[in-house]
């Protein structure tokens, strides 16, 4: 039985609080009286995964058994989610290979021929073979690539079409291969309450002009927040979009949940908390320290970027949409809730190495306000865990530094449009039509390894709430230049940041930190 | 009379090469730069006067010269020892009248008649015939032992090489006349249009002129000023760039602007676009490189920088069939007006002033030389060598 997530004030027997750091680590003296929010232990994960795989599909819900939508001749297509989740990656086999192993046998078995996968990439990067073959396993990956098995290609005018329009006057654009299947099957993998359900389909087969009716900065403020689908605009925009599709196309979804082990027993101190750590826990995080201390960069970040994690399959579920999507959410929701009583002045957290949009990559200047603000802020229901006004404390080392080849367009929104402003309506009206048709961008989303021109802006949009509701935000350990450019203040020590704060939430402030990863859901009372 | 002479000497050329063209070697016992007491340069003919330097300029050619980088082509069209500086404003012997000396000795200085094809288009820079006439071979005063240079106390210069400083420019303006007139044709002889893209690389005296120039003579779409130093970036947008880059991002950065496409090569990127024009002001290899690569097929680059004998890929200019031109000098422009003319009255709105510093004594030529070769970094654009004190 693994124990509920914990809110755990600070007193003084209390050790110190671990903090991501990038591809590092610290050790932080939290104030007396803050409290510290931490996720539950890992569920017990499923002991036989391909066997509830088999009982899903099997037995879906409000559905027919797969096996009875299969027959000779058809046109099958199997789109999957990318390796933007779930983070770290998976050590394999990947439940996603499971599930697909297990339909493809059940196509085999019904004679199906036509058999096409797509990495539902959306408008993120193309997925390169290694990365495809980590996802799907080595028997799929042979028989099914490259003819057969491929990424989604979002700005490929003659492979995807416009199936309508929406009761909100949105278009709603798809993956032709998939809108002219007898049936899609789709495979997710929910981390997030945030994703899953329609916005799969809905973002993951789209085009930019499908995508930007959801992926704006008023329904991305008007989701509150958007770990919560009921209050969130965001999902209520991709359900009418994803219900469109559906009567488009026969869509079976099938959906995953996993536990949150998210760390290999190296690091098996990261999961645990403080008041936990055996000696050699205290040992290994003494190790990595020196190691994030004084190793270069680029070994930090391949060492980091190895580590794979054992989750634990804790549900999956087969057939309609909706239904599916609810039993996903509380298998989510099971694994990730913390209750937390009221606000706080100020909410800190430590961001580390790592976020959706830059596995295998560098977490730049802008993901790092997308994974702080966008992410982790909105990790509740109910209400953020720092009231209105408050303060938002993260340390990062926020360096000028960006991957070149995944994140061309980032570099020049954060040199060109950033330096112009940092609001991101204003954003968003002056500059992202520019990015996202930008011949450049374009090209290396399609032939290269690079996210869409428009990536950027989603990223900052995403941090349109956090901006929005806090009164400042100050990063510790980050470069001034840099950290400034974003539009906050940087601090050089958490103490130091705590006595700035002040100056916006005055003396004596409540705290919340939040011990993430692996990753929680506040639910704000 | 007291002067800086420049000396043809092999060894100490070599010397000055061998270390790379150290300051302290350039400027050093064994430099090619020696001060000391030289003949005063004698007027060939009542068209000449006297020119009592009040303030005179160190160019990036100078230094070239002095540092051992300018190009030998140069050597066959001068004449030794000389005594440098032609960037000149002064008094004239005699009646005071404030003066900046116009450098170019073409036809008409020498006393040819005919004149050379050149000088009867205008172009005394590019005369055909300086190595005729009254005055040793030199292209300009500063290069010529006849005229004597603006780093002694007098120098000479024909009737036609004079014009008159309007008394609300300073010193330290008009000091700045002649690279701003190099800079004033260079604008015009790129040509900018209403619809071009337009990068200036490089933020010295002449990049920040150059600058300056084509935002008062033509309207780009969008002029963008590469500038490696914070006093240069901020001078430059003062001075009218619409956007101030750093050197190591100008592919990002013009790639954005031109909505290019880059490809990235195994030693330097390149742009399919870019740039409409390019007014290469450092005379660099780099320079050159980067400007050849991220201006557009068919664009232009004009080489307004004084470049030495340079390693350049030739690659891009075959391929995307680049015009690369040449900007030198001075003379009269398309308008029928002198370059000079159109400088001064231009000058009162662009505050010259603030490029111009520190200004050093003749006898502190070493530390002068040694602050002028690192100008950007030290916060100056201009610094100049002070002799009015010699008149006292």
């Amino acid at each position: 039985m693994s124990r509920p997530g914990a809110v755990l004030e600070v007193d003084r027997n209390s050790p110190p609080t671990l903090f991501h750091f990038g591809e590092g680590v610290r050790l932080e003296r939290l104030p007396l009286g803050s409290r510290i929010l931490y996720p539950p232990d890992p569920l017990e994960p499923i002991a036989h995964p391909e066997r509830a795989i088999r009982r899903a599909l099997a037995h879906p819900l409000d559905d027919d058994p797969l096996k009875e939508l299969l027959r000779p001749g058809m046109k099958l297509t199997i789109a999957f989610d990318d390796l933007s989740l779930p983070l770290p990656p998976m050590a394999q086999p990947d439940v996603r290979q499971l599930v697909m192993e297990e339909v493809v046998e059940l196509a085999a078995e019904a004679g199906v021929e036509d058999i096409h996968l797509i990495v539902a990439t959306g408008l993120h990067r193309r997925m390169t073979e290694d990365e495809i073959r980590h996802i799907v396993g080595d028997r799929i990956f042979t028989t099914f690539w490259p003819d057969c098995l491929y990424n989604h290609d979002a700005e490929d005018d003659d492979e995807n079409v416009r199936i309508g329009t929406t009761p909100d006057g949105h278009e709603v654009t798809l993956n032709r291969r998939a809108a002219e299947s007898d049936l899609v099957v789709y495979v997710n993998l929910t981390l997030v309450p945030m994703d899953g359900g329609h916005k799969s389909m809905a973002t993951g087969l789209a085009t930019y002009r499908g995508i930007r009716a959801h992926h704006n900065v008023d329904t991305l403020l008007g989701s509150r927040s958007y770990m919560h689908p009921p209050d969130s605009q965001l999902h209520h925009s991709c359900i009418q979009q994803g219900r469109l599709i559906e009567d488009h196309v026969r869509v079976f979804h099938i959906e995953t949940s996993v536990n949150n082990h998210a760390f290999p027993t190296v690091a098996n101190f990261m999961q645990k908390r403080e008041t936990d750590w055996t000696p050699a826990d205290q040992a290994t995080y003494l190790a990595l320290k020196r190691l994030s201390d004084l190793a270069p960069r680029d070994l930090k970040r391949t060492v980091f970027h190895s580590m794979k994690a054992p989750y634990g399959l804790t549900g999956v579920n087969a057939g309609q949409v909706d239904q599916v999507h609810d039993r996903t959410l509380e298998a989510v929701r099971k694994q990730m809730t913390v209750e937390v009583d009221g606000q706080t002045d100020i909410v800190t957290m430590g961001l580390p190495y790592l976020g959706p949009y830059n596995v295998n990559s560098i977490l730049n200047p802008v993901l790092v306000v997308c994974l702080g603000l966008g992410y982790l802020f909105n990790l509740y229901r109910g209400t953020p865990v720092v009231r209105e006004g408050g303060v938002v404390i993260m340390t990062h080392p926020c360096r000028y530094e960006f991957d070149s080849v995944h994140h061309p367009s980032y570099i020049d929104f954060y040199d060109e449009v950033l330096a112009d402003t940092t609001d991101p309506a204003q954003i968003e009206r002056k500059y992202e039509r520019r990015f996202a048709e930008d011949d450049w961008y374009r090209q290396l989303f399609r032939k290269s390894h690079a996210y869409h021109g428009v990536h950027p802006f989603y990223a900052w949009y995403w941090a349109a709430h956090a901006l929005a509701h806090a009164g400042d935000v100050i990063v510790v350990g980050g470069e001034r230049e840099v950290v400034h450019r974003l539009g906050f203040k940087a601090a050089t020590t958490l103490a130091d940041a705590f006595e700035m704060a002040e100056q916006t939430v005055g003396r004596y402030p409540s705290v919340s930190h939040l011990r993430t990863p692996p990753l929680l859901l506040a639910d704000v009372r | 009379m007291l002067a800086l002479q420049y000396l043809r000497s092999l060894p100490r050329y070599a010397l000055v090469r061998a270390t790379g063209g150290r300051a302290d070697v350039a400027t050093g016992d064994f430099s090619l730069l020696h001060l000391g007491d030289v003949p005063e340069p004698e007027p060939p003919n009542g068209s000449w006067r006297r020119v009592l330097p009040s303030l005179a300029g160190i160019c990036g050619s100078d230094t070239a010269a002095i540092t051992g980088h300018a190009s030998l082509y140069l050597d066959p069209l001068t004449s030794y020892p000389f005594v440098p500086g032609h960037e000149v404003v002064g008094v004239l012997a005699g009646d005071g009248a404030r003066v900046v000396v116009e450098p170019a000795l073409g036809c008409e200085v020498r006393g040819l008649s005919p004149r050379c094809a050149r000088c009867v288009e205008g172009r005394p820079g590019l005369c055909q015939r300086v190595d005729e006439g009254d005055l040793a071979v030199g292209l300009q005063t500063g290069y010529c032992c006849s005229t004597g240079g603006g780093w002694g106390e007098v120098l000479i210069a024909h009737e036609s090489q004079l014009h008159e400083v309007p008394p609300a420019l300073s010193d330290e303006a008009a000091v700045l006349i002649e690279p701003l007139a190099c800079s004033v044709h260079a604008a015009l002889r790129g040509g900018a249009g209403a619809e071009d893209v337009v990068v200036v690389q490089g933020a010295g005296t002449i990049g920040l002129l150059t600058l300056a120039a084509i935002k008062l003579f033509t309207s780009p779409r969008r002029l963008i000023a590469v500038a490696k130093h914070p006093f240069q970036r901020q001078q430059a947008l003062r001075l009218g760039a619409d956007q101030v880059i750093r050197p190591d991002e100008v592919f990002q950065r013009i790639r954005f602007a031109t909505e290019a496409r880059r490809l990235d090569g195994p030693n330097l990127s390149l742009l399919l676009g870019g740039a409409d024009l390019t007014f290469e002001c450092t005379g660099s290899a780099a320079g050159l490189d980067d400007a050849f690569r991220y201006t557009r097929a068919g664009g232009r680059v004009v080489a307004v920088g004084m470049p030495g004998r340079e390693r350049v890929d030739w690659g891009p200019i075959w391929q995307r069939e680049l015009t690369v031109m040449g900007a030198y000098a001075y003379g009269t422009e398309a308008t029928g007006r002198r370059t000079f003319d159109v400088a001064l009255a231009a000058a009162p709105e662009l505050g010259l002033e603030q490029l111009t510093g520190p200004l050093f004594q003749l006898s502190e030529y070493r530390d002068a030389i040694a602050y002028a070769v690192q100008a950007g970094r030290r916060s100056t654009a201009k610094v100049a060598f002070d002799l009015r004190g010699l008149r006292l």
